[in-house]
């Protein structure tokens, strides 16, 4: 009972929920970037938040089921097709043994959630399989690479059920035109006010350096009062601002440390919508009070089950 | 020390930003107060020279209530402030030879001094682990002796090879793994630093002191060093 992998030329990798409470050891949490779609799609084949899917950025990949399943694909549209025929996102299909499912390239958005009922049977490292590159932790040998073709992943026999639909409000439209919110660092080692006032009053632009680790934005350079920091622990989404000016939003890869003074900290739920954004992709930010994001993240957290 | 909350999830303690061993020790007590107060409510800490970051359970608590109880520990960190810590040393030998040292000839001219010279200033000090952080199982040591005290390099090197000893400015560090770096590279080690299959993980913790111990070729070999290790530019 296995999925094989036909072709994977760019970047697919096995992810799960992360690696939690092992930072103090300088381990980062990896995990889906888009955690939103990763979640539907668990969600929809009703498995546990924590089952292992496929994270595939910008396409060129493609397998084959060798046995029957429930599956589901959520995230960016990468030109998706079962046997050549176009794909619905956001819901659950039945896979029949022969089936062929390919992700061409991108649409809309960045990555594609592919997950399976009962996960992918995928050892753990660290009590995670998700795949961090540069620590050479997680993915489907434990060594922390990404996908290749040959590879073959394992996964349980389940017969065909009715398909579960993801309502259209929970649908997010990746834009070229993006608003996040955040909240503003106020510690001593913030870039202080006056920066954070150049940086909400201007249209970023999302540049070619982004990975897993970071996303570097271009505009305007932006002032800051001094020079480095004494290194210290890192948030989720921190927004960095390096001397040039320009300011890296810090993702699911981010070293655990950093010496860069912070402008503050994307809103966790908008973190899955700058995953799915292209390079060119205009980013504008706003302030909100930290309050009601605690609310709309435990709400969130309460819906797919998650235990912290 | 003053709480900063991040994010929804996330805070900040900053204590006075300076590097020096009595901010070091508030940093170490606080965690172990944390540690012994409030672990239920902590899903990660990561401690450093002069803070503590802390992602929480915010099903378990917001983060005002947990910087209202990390603030009411404050006053305890006060009183205990004379108490020192129980710490561990750990030894980490070293070959330091022109093999592997790649910078130590670099090193000795910086302070004026014969490699001997410099061997003897970094293996006689004993040093803190201030932080861990960079990548897996990496130790930010301090502080060397300030004649030995050299800025990274302009250029980082392509790969610096596992178990490599540098040093950068008042730092000294050993690289747990191949990677690029720029520190000034003195020796090294023949000691796994990082072991995912071990449940300690990394052999450093924050709060841990440091000695390093210069050893012969021959032991080096002995204990599994590689010699054919030299760094890439």
């Amino acid at each position: 009972m296995a999925l094989e992998v036909i072709s994977a030329s760019f970047l697919a990798l096995v992810q799960d929920f992360g690696r939690y409470g092992l930072q103090s050891h300088g381990i980062t949490h990896g995990g889906p970037m888009d955690e939103h779609a990763y979640l539907w799609a668990n969600r929809l084949l009703q498995n546990h938040y924590n089952d292992a899917q496929i994270e595939i950025s910008l396409g060129a990949f493609s397998v084959r089921f060798t046995e029957e399943s429930m599956i589901s694909v959520c995230g960016a549209d990468l030109s998706i097709t079962l046997n050549d025929k176009p794909l619905a996102l956001w819901r659950s299909h039945f896979v029949r043994p022969g089936d062929v499912l390919k992700f061409v390239s991108p649409k809309s958005g960045l990555r594609s959630y592919l997950a399976i009922k009962g996960g992918f049977n995928i050892g753990s490292q660290l009590k995670s399989c998700a795949t961090v590159m540069r620590e050479g932790l997680g993915g489907l040998s434990q060594d922390g690479q990404k996908l290749q073709t040959g590879d073959v992943l394992d996964y349980k026999k389940y017969q065909e059920e009715l398909p579960r639909l993801t309502p259209q409000k929970f649908i997010p439209e990746y834009k070229t035109k993006l608003a996040l919110r955040f909240i503003v660092n106020e510690s001593e080692n913030a870039c202080g006010p006056k920066s954070v006032e150049q940086f909400v009053s201007q249209i970023f632009i999302i540049s070619q350096h982004i990975d897993r680790m970071g996303y570097k934005l271009s505009g305007k350079a932006i002032s800051t009062s001094s020079s480095g920091i004494i290194s210290q622990g890192i948030s989720l989404g921190a927004i960095q601002l390096p001397k040039d000016g320009q300011p890296i939003v810090l993702m699911r890869d981010r070293q655990t440390m950093g010496g860069y003074r912070q402008l503050g900290c994307v809103a966790y739920k908008d973190i899955a919508l700058l995953a799915q954004a292209m390079p060119g992709t205009e980013v504008k930010f706003e302030p909100v009070l930290r309050q009601a994001l605690e609310a709309e993240l435990v709400t969130y957290k309460r819906f797919f089950n998650l235990t912290f | 020390m003053k709480v900063t909350i991040l994010s929804e999830n996330s805070l900040l303690i900053l204590f006075e930003q300076d590097i020096n061993p009595s901010v070091f020790n508030q940093v170490c007590q606080c965690v172990e107060l944390v540690k012994a107060k409030l672990s239920v409510y902590i899903i990660d800490m990561v401690p450093s020279y002069t803070s503590i970051h802390i992602v929480f359970n915010l099903f378990k608590i917001s983060g005002d209530e947990l910087a209202k109880k990390l603030n009411n520990l404050a006053d305890q960190l006060n009183n205990a402030e004379q108490t020192k810590l129980q710490t561990k040393i750990i030894e980490i030998p070293v070959y330091y030879g022109e093999e592997v040292g790649l910078d130590c000839a670099l090193l000795a001219e910086f302070a004026e001094t014969s490699v001997d010279g410099v061997i003897e200033m970094h293996s006689s000090k004993l040093y803190d682990v201030y932080a861990i952080g960079f990548a897996p199982g990496f130790a930010y040591l301090g502080s060397v002796d300030e004649r030995i005290a050299m800025a990274r390099k302009e250029t980082p090197r392509k790969k610096v090879a596992k178990g490599s000893v540098g040093i950068a400015d008042a730092q000294t560090a050993v690289y747990p793994a191949d990677s690029p770096g720029g520190w000034q590279i003195i020796g090294c080690t023949p000691l796994k630093l990082i072991d995912y299959e071990d449940e300690a993980l990394t052999i450093f913790k924050v709060g841990d002191k440091v000695k390093f111990v210069p050893i012969t070729k021959a032991s080096y070999l002995e204990m599994g060093g590689e010699l054919a290790v030299g760094g890439q530019y």
